[in-house]
Parts: structure tokens; C-alpha cells; sequence
């Protein structure tokens, strides 16, 4: 038989190969986008503390060591399931994690933390969704870590875990770092 | 008790397909008439007992039996009957079920009306069919059982989405299978032909006339999808791209090149190759769409709760099933040619141009499917693609078709007799510009370029589809069958292309802010709010409103009453839209939020035309069906039993 | 991840039973109200994924549409609006894939296939044409119009 009728025959493997690959292979989330914030400057933020509106918190107050951020709610069911994972992280390194409340009641929130413990060094309120947007946040929970140089290198789409933490942020820095 | 009898029905149903495709396919190798003569009574058999099962999944339905995981995942006891029945497919194992049920009737219905095939032929084909039903029955069994019990009972159980609980949903998926399903047909008329060399104009029409009701029901069920997204979402957009749609829509238009290649085929030998590959190609891409959906490789709102092990499995399928087809094409393609001839602009020319074009449009929406996709395996980032690129980009292969169907459905067999049709032809151009002219100015006051030649090319293929049986009338000429379904599926795709010009270009939407005794004009109508009241429905509650409309002169159009539901269960809030529909155009509102102190938000809109889009496509399923009787494919079963050949193309 | 997709899929079938109507007064500027119309209908929710930000009724498509007549008012050009977005969402934002060199195939295949579409057929047409005066084939008589 002349070869190029092998030709659909040919294609259509091929196209399965792709398909095979991302059932079984690779990483692939089809709910997952992209981000491209990765490796840029994380973007600036100003906002007030949860529950002290005279308290002001910024990106400026963290970079110069690395730090994470964690975009939460207390309406996001995620959020819930993460929480005792953040607390574990928490305890077990001394990187700061901060909080941005998301489009959430503040009271609410505070009771949230009070009764199930808090992971964050701060909290800050995101009540018109502009910082989660300048973040690229399309889904509670989110982490971001940041380096010591003010660069996103990691996001977490989805509840973070211990497991994760070790795994995905704490391997991206330096070892002296992290404990 | 009925669950575990659908279970055993299941199983052997598939042995009986398993016999099916051994009987069918081995019997007709050696030539053995008695494993021959099992082959049409195993396939009526296999359809027996799916359709057995599947009724002991209604009956669990009906019977509101929670132990049966199914059914407490997608049922309710206030859910009422027609919907229960309508739940057996609302989620992955029931759909898949309905898919498999629906396959092996066509099968009963191949053995059942092919008696005057050749016995071996006939066996091969339902020996095909036999092997994609197996898989398919292990696919379910394995992977998909519907009849698995959850014990402890729930008391009740999850309800239906509610946006299923819709009579048009509810009949969308069994007529959109029966189309594209059905295309298995062609598919197994084309392998059996592979296998036994005979790849004739005698295949070609035993091919045809299964093909075009597979393509009727399929264009039906895609109207229906559509029609039941405009009136239930809320937003009055009737096709959204969706990879799921587009996993519809691309065996819908290889299916139109299918028919359109296999005339060609049966009246001059010719395109065989092409008319192979497109009746393995339509069903294939079935079977890719059922892929897409339910392996969870694509986001969409239409996509079932997947697993990937599901995923891996009918990936494995459609391997064993394309691949192989795909195996005995390159076997067999070399032996095809033919050696009839044809003038520039005769049938065929214009038959291999419309090949050519349905083709492309297939492809760039494969290609735009798949791309984010693709891109994404290879780490290149995600990307979307999306209702922009595919309407751009369809119109590049559709403008031209439309032009060329136009002169084409003229055109003779063989030799370019055009020159005796330029009257006529001349006569359908200037009077579709006339059209076309006066549409744009009555909507609108205006025109502009891409409205206007989409309105010229859809009222001129209205025109041009009229004018043969018209011509043929008055001649007192005998019109066929075939030909009057010709003229009145062609005469839909034109009054389609009207309503989906129109639709597009001279609609309008405005979101108002309106309290009890304000109105908001659109396009000339006011509509005024003038009642908020709550009603109770058997398994919602809703917030009803009453809106009444009005024309420019002040006399009252209609009076809508718009809701938004709360289902008891599920507890989401859905939107049923009001629309006043007349032959020129519907009038939408659809009800919002309470925006607090008596103020509501509504959504108005103001859509011309639009109802000839579905109406249009419903000509195209009954031109289908009028073709599909014709006479020459009841007779020709006389002729083929009574042994006389018909002569074939070298 | 399952745990992820379920979660987010959820989310995706109930909010799509839902309408988005905008409750804002519309901007001003008649070119500004339709460019913003125009606009939402081409970017993509990024929650409920089958739906533009026209018609979706999350709050992060309605406060993503409040950023978008933001940057209109302000005066700022459709390019820039998208740029805003793909800066902090990536191209899948856009429902209309952007042209570049990850996507140049996309917007050259139309033509790419029509050039090779029409190829094909012209050397079939030509050869066929060819083979007229040897095809002897009588054909049915009468009406031979399908």
C-alpha cells in the first residue's frame, strides 16, 4: 500500500498520543490557567488590617525575605479545608504568611480565626476585590510565595497541605530560610 | 430487585453482542451459513436486552428507588414523572446507557430491514456494529454501571440540575444520539465494504439512505440543544462555541459532506476514497465528542463528572475502533480509482467544491477546539479560544459555500449545462439583492457590507432551492422524491442563514434597573414593570414578574411574566425568561436581582427574525426525511433480490 | 486535586443557572458604553469558564466588569484594557486569541486551508476534465437532478 494512505491513519495516533498524555501523563488540570505573575515582581498592594481599620498593610512591609500570601474567605469551602493545614505550616516555618481576606464580613472573619486559630502573621481586607484581581485570583484558596528579591515563584491554586508546603514553596528557597 | 435485573440484561446483552460480531464477521470470512444465520437474531437479541436494562432504570427512576446510587444521585421524590424519566439521562452512567441502547437499536433495525443485502455483506456490517457495541457494553459495565446500589438507602435524594428539568432537554439527548450514533451505520457499511473489496456504487446507495436519517435526527437534536439554550439561559444567545457544541457540530458537517459524496458515489463511481474516509471520519468524531465530554479533559458547563480512568478507556476504544478502520482504508484505498470524467462546473465539480469546504469547516473547528488543549500539553501556556475566532472563521469556508450552492443545485451530471440557467440564475441575483437591500433598510436604516451579502447569499439559496421543483412543476415534469428533498433542505439552510443573519446584526439588549410602574424602551417596544409577586411551583418557589409591552403606537403587544426559581433541593436560582415570539420577532425579558427599596434589575432584549434560524434547520431534518423515501431505495431491495447486477465503474 | 476540581465545578454549574444584568447606569460617552459592551462580551469569566463577563453572574465577573469601565472612563484604549487583564490573568482572559507566535497557526489556517483546499480541487477538476472524451457512460435520462 502507497504510504500516504497511512496518512489518517498516522494523524489520528498521533492526536491520541496527546490525548493519552494528558490523561496519564504530565501534570495536566484543565482547570488550572496560568499565571503570569510568575517569576515578576509581586504586584504592590495597600490595604487596612482585619478588624483595625488604623492599621495599614502593605507589600512594602514584607519584601526583603521571602513570604507567602494567602487569599481566603470565610464563604470558601476550600478555605475551610485548608485552614489546619496552614496552621501546621505555620508552626513549622518561620516564614510569614499573609492574609487577604477576600470579599468577606469581618466579623465573620475574625470569629473564623478566633475559634479555629490563626495561621497569619496579618490579615488584610480585600472588600472591592481589587488586590485578589491585581494577584491574578480566580478561586479560593490561593498561596503565592514570594522570594526575598520581591518575586512570585510559586502559586498554589486550590487548599494548600502540608505536603505541599514541603514539596512546592519550602523547596524553592534557599535552606537557611525556611526553618 | 429490577436494578439486578438490568445488571444481568447488561451482561448478556454484551455476550450476545460479543456473538454478534464473532458469528457476523468469522461466518462471512469462511462463507459459513450457519454461523451466518445466527448473526441477525443475536443483534435483535442485544437490542432486546439493552433496551430491557434500560427499562429497569426507568423503572428504578419511577419507582423512586434511592438504594440504586444513580438514581439518588439525580432524582428527587418531588421531581415529577416526566422528568424521572428524563433523569435516567442526565449524568454520565444513564447517558451512557441511552448511548449504548440506542446503538444496538440501530443494529435491530440493520438486521431487521436488510434483506436484500447480500448475507455476507450483511453480516460484516452488523459484525461491525457488534464490536463497537461490546465495547461499549464493557465500557459500561466495568467503568459506568448504572445499577450499583448505595446501602444504606438515602431517604431522598440530590434532584435533577434543574436545568435539565425542561421538556426540550429532556428529548435533546435521545434525538441528538439517534443522529449521532446512527452514523456507526455508515461507518460499519464502510468497514464491511473494506473487508470484502467491495467498495461499488451498489454500497453507496445501501449507505445512503441510513446516513441521511442519522443526519435528520442529529440536525434535529442540535436545534433542539440550541433552541432550549435560548429560551433557558437567560441571555438569549443561541450557540456558544462550547467544546461540547462543537463536538456536535463537527460530525453534523462531516455528515453533510458524507451525503453530499456518497450521490456522487452512487450515480458515477466517483470520490470513493473521499466518501470512505468521510464515513469513517463522521463517526469517529462521534466518538471523539463522547470522549471530550466525559474523559474531563475539557472544561465545560455540558461535560459529565469525570474520571480519568473513564477517560483511559474510551480513549482505548476509540483507538481499537478508528485506528483499525483507519488500517483497512490505507489496505484498500490504493484499489479506488476510477476513471469517469467531468466538465468545470458539472455536479460533480460542484459536489467535490462542497466536499471540500464542509471539510475545511469541520477542521477549523477541530483545530480551535483542541488548541488550548495542545498548548497546554506542551507547556505553552494557557489560552482560550473562543465565540470571536469561531465566528470569524467559520464564515471563511461557509460565504463561499452558500455562493457556490446557489448555482450548483442547478448544475447536471457530467457536463456543464449552466448556460440555459443564466435566465433563471440572473433573474434569483437580482432579486435577492433587491432583498436583501430592503431587509437591511426596514431593520435598520442602513446597510452595511458583511449583513448584506449574508442576507443576498441566504434569501438567493432560498430562491435558487424553490425554483427547481417550482421549474419542474410547470413544466408538469414528475419531481422525485429525492429532488423535493433536495430543494426543501436546501431551502432551510437559507431561511437558517436569514434568521442567523438577521438575529445577529439587528438585535438589541439592554440591562435596566426598573421599579414597579417604570419602563425601559428597546427598538421602539416599552416594556413596563407593573407586578412582583411570588408563586409556588411542584418542586420551586419563584419570584414572578409581570411585564407588559408595548409598540410604538402605544397598543399593547404582550404581557410577560419572567421568574426566577428557587429549587427546594438543590437550592439554586435559575432564570425562566418571558418571550413573546411573532414570525418577525421575539421580545425577551428576563428577571434579575432586588436591587432593594421596590427597584428590580431586567434584562430586555429585542431579537428579529430569529425563530426562521430553528425553523430553518427543521426544514433541513424534513427535507432528510423526504429524500431518505424516496422510491429508489425501497425498490432497489426488489431488484437486488431478484439477482440482477447493476453495472459498475471500472 | 480532585478534591480542586470538584470544588471548582461545583461552583460552575450553580452559577451558571443565574443571570448577570448590570446594575450600573451606563457610562456617559455613547462610543465609551459600547466599547465596554463590546468588550465584555469578548473576555472570559475566569470562574464560570463558559461564560463572558457579560453574562456571568459571579462577583469576580462583576468586579472585573467594574475594572474594565474603570479604564474606559479613564480614557484608556481596548488594547490597554485587554493588557490590564492578560498582565494579571494570561491570554485566557481573551475569548479572541490573541495573534502571536503561540497562535499564528489558529489565524493562518483559514486561509492556509482554503489555499490547499482549492489546490486539491483543481488538480482533480483537471484531471477529470481530461477523461471526459473517453468516459462513455451513458447516464439516466430524465430528471437526473439528485
Amino acid at each position: 500500500m502507497k504510504a500516504r494512505f497511512l496518512i489518517p491513519a498516522a494523524s489520528v495516533a498521533v492526536l491520541f498520543g496527546f490525548f493519552w498524555y494528558a490523561l496519564k501523563g504530565g501534570n495536566y488540570d484543565p482547570q488550572l490557567i496560568d499565571s503570569p505573575l510568575i517569576n515578576r515582581a509581586a504586584p504592590g498592594f495597600s490595604t487596612v488590617r482585619l478588624g483595625d481599620p488604623n492599621q495599614p498593610l502593605g507589600l512594602q512591609q514584607y519584601l526583603g525575605k521571602p513570604f507567602v500570601v494567602n487569599f481566603w474567605g470565610t464563604w470558601c469551602a476550600g478555605c475551610r479545608q485548608e485552614h489546619p493545614e496552614l496552621l501546621a505550616i505555620a508552626h513549622e516555618t518561620r516564614i510569614p504568611i499573609i492574609g487577604i481576606d477576600w470579599k468577606d464580613d469581618h466579623a465573620a472573619a475574625a470569629n473564623w480565626l478566633a475559634e479555629l486559630g490563626n495561621p497569619f502573621q496579618a490579615v488584610g481586607i480585600d472588600d472591592d476585590g481589587k488586590i485578589a484581581i491585581d494577584w491574578g485570583v480566580y478561586g479560593a484558596p490561593e498561596t503565592f510565595l514570594v522570594d526575598a528579591q520581591g518575586r512570585v515563584i510559586h502559586k498554589q491554586v486550590g487548599p494548600m497541605t502540608l505536603d505541599v508546603w514541603r514539596k512546592e514553596f519550602a523547596a524553592r528557597l534557599p535552606a537557611g530560610a525556611v526553618k | 430487585m429490577n436494578a439486578e435485573l438490568g445488571q444481568i440484561a447488561l451482561i448478556l446483552a454484551l455476550c450476545l453482542a460479543v456473538s454478534q460480531a464473532v458469528f457476523g464477521l468469522v461466518g462471512a470470512a469462511r462463507g459459513w451459513g450457519n454461523w451466518m444465520a445466527v448473526t441477525r437474531p443475536a443483534t435483535v437479541g442485544q437490542a432486546g436486552f439493552v433496551a430491557l436494562a434500560f427499562l429497569m432504570l426507568v423503572s428504578a427512576f419511577l419507582a423512586n428507588d434511592f438504594s440504586v446510587q444513580y438514581v439518588a444521585t439525580n432524582s428527587n421524590s418531588q421531581l415529577p414523572t416526566l422528568y424521572r424519566v428524563a433523569a435516567v439521562w442526565g449524568a454520565h452512567e444513564g447517558s451512557m446507557l441511552l448511548w449504548a441502547m440506542i446503538l444496538a437499536l440501530w443494529s435491530g433495525a440493520v438486521a431487521l430491514l436488510s434483506r436484500s443485502l447480500p448475507q455476507g455483506f450483511a453480516c460484516r456490517v452488523l459484525g461491525v456494529l457488534g464490536i463497537i457495541s461490546a465495547g461499549i457494553l464493557l465500557f459500561i459495565l466495568l467503568t459506568s454501571n448504572p445499577f450499583s446500589r448505595i446501602l444504606p438507602a438515602p431517604f431522598d435524594g440530590n434532584d435533577l440540575n434543574p436545568l435539565l428539568q425542561d421538556p426540550a432537554l429532556a428529548m435533546h439527548p435521545p434525538i441528538l444520539y439517534t443522529g449521532y450514533v446512527g452514523f456507526a451505520v455508515a461507518f460499519a457499511f464502510a468497514c464491511a465494504a473494506m473487508i470484502e473489496g467491495r467498495l461499488d456504487q451498489t454500497w453507496a446507495r445501501w449507505t445512503r439512505p441510513w446516513t441521511i436519517v442519522a443526519w435528520l435526527f442529529l440536525t434535529t437534536g442540535i436545534t433542539l440543544g440550541s433552541w432550549w439554550a435560548y429560551y433557558e439561559l437567560g441571555w438569549g444567545g443561541w450557540w456558544m462555541w462550547d467544546p461540547v457544541e462543537n463536538a456536535s457540530f463537527m460530525p453534523w458537517l462531516a455528515g453533510t459532506a458524507l451525503i453530499h459524496s456518497l450521490a456522487a458515489t452512487e450515480k458515477r463511481g466517483l470520490y470513493r476514497s473521499w466518501t470512505l474516509l468521510l464515513a469513517l471520519f463522521t463517526f469517529s468524531l462521534s466518538l471523539l465528542g463522547t470522549f471530550l465530554v466525559r474523559s474531563g479533559i475539557i472544561v465545560s458547563v455540558h461535560a459529565f463528572a469525570s474520571d480519568p480512568l473513564r477517560g483511559v478507556f474510551i480513549l482505548g476504544l476509540l483507538a481499537t475502533f478508528i485506528l483499525g478502520a483507519l488500517t483497512l482504508y490505507a489496505m484498500r484505498a490504493g484499489q479506488l480509482r476510477s476513471s469517469a470524467g467531468f466538465e468545470l462546473w458539472s455536479r460533480e465539480s460542484f459536489l467535490l467544491f462542497n466536499n471540500v469546504l464542509l471539510i475545511i469547516a469541520a477542521s477549523l473547528i477541530l483545530l480551535g477546539t483542541l488548541y488550548p488543549l495542545l498548548l497546554a500539553l506542551l507547556e505553552l501556556g494557557t489560552i482560550s479560544v473562543g465565540p470571536p475566532y469561531f465566528q470569524l472563521v467559520f464564515l471563511v469556508p461557509v460565504i463561499p459555500l452558500l455562493g457556490l450552492l446557489i448555482v450548483g443545485m442547478h448544475s447536471a451530471w457530467k457536463r456543464a449545462r449552466i448556460a440555459p440557467l443564466k435566465q433563471r440564475l440572473v433573474g434569483i441575483v437580482v432579486a435577492a439583492v433587491i432583498a436583501a437591500v430592503l431587509l437591511s433598510l426596514l431593520f435598520a436604516g442602513r446597510m452595511r457590507t458583511m449583513v448584506l451579502v449574508g442576507l443576498f447569499l441566504a434569501i438567493a439559496t432560498m430562491l435558487s432551492a424553490l425554483s427547481i421543483p417550482f421549474d419542474s412543476l410547470r413544466r408538469r415534469l414528475p419531481v422525485p422524491r429525492g429532488v423535493v428533498g433536495m430543494a426543501v433542505a436546501h431551502f432551510g439552510v437559507g431561511m437558517f442563514a436569514l434568521g442567523a443573519t438577521v438575529a445577529s446584526a439587528y438585535q438589541s439588549e439592554r440591562d435596566v434597573s426598573l421599579a414597579i410602574g417604570q419602563s425601559a424602551n428597546v427598538a421602539g417596544y416599552d416594556f413596563k414593570l407593573t407586578d412582583m409577586r411570588m408563586v409556588e411551583g411542584p418542586n420551586y418557589v419563584a419570584r414572578e414578574a409581570e411585564v407588559i409591552i408595548s409598540d410604538a403606537k402605544g397598543r399593547v403587544v404582550a404581557t410577560l411574566h419572567p421568574q426566577k426559581r428557587t429549587y427546594r433541593v438543590q437550592q439554586n436560582p435559575m432564570t425562566e425568561a418571558g418571550i413573546d415570539v411573532t414570525w418577525q420577532r421575539d421580545l425577551f425579558v428576563a428577571l434579575g436581582d432586588n436591587l432593594g427599596e421596590g427597584v428590580w434589575s431586567l434584562r430586555l432584549q429585542y431579537k428579529p427574525l430569529i425563530r426562521y434560524l430553528w425553523l430553518g434547520a427543521l426544514f433541513m431534518a424534513l427535507g432528510g426525511i423526504i429524500a431518505a423515501t424516496d422510491r429508489r431505495y425501497r425498490t432497489a431491495g426488489a431488484r437486488e433480490a431478484t439477482g440482477e447486477t447493476v453495472p459498475e465503474r471500472a | 486535586m480532585n478534591a480542586v476540581v470538584r470544588v471548582l465545578a461545583a461552583g460552575l454549574l450553580v452559577a451558571t443557572t443565574a443571570l448577570a444584568i448590570d446594575t450600573e447606569p451606563p457610562l456617559p460617552d455613547p462610543d465609551q458604553q459600547a466599547r465596554y459592551e463590546a468588550l465584555i462580551h469578548e473576555l472570559r469569566c475566569l470562574q464560570c469558564r463558559s461564560q463572558t463577563l457579560a453574562d456571568s453572574d459571579v462577583s469576580l465577573a462583576a468586579d472585573l466588569r467594574r475594572e474594565v469601565r474603570r479604564l474606559i472612563a479613564e480614557g484608556r484604549s481596548d488594547a490597554e484594557v485587554k493588557a490590564f487583564l492578560t498582565a494579571r490573568y494570561g491570554d485566557y482572559v481573551l475569548f479572541r486569541p490573541p495573534l502571536n507566535q503561540r497562535t499564528w497557526i489558529l489565524w493562518l489556517a483559514p486561509g492556509l486551508l482554503l489555499l490547499g483546499g482549492g489546490l486539491i480541487a483543481w488538480r482533480v477538476v483537471r484531471h477529470r476534465t481530461t477523461l471526459v472524451p473517453t468516459d462513455t457512460e451513458e447516464l439516466d435520462a430524465g430528471n437526473d437532478r439528485s
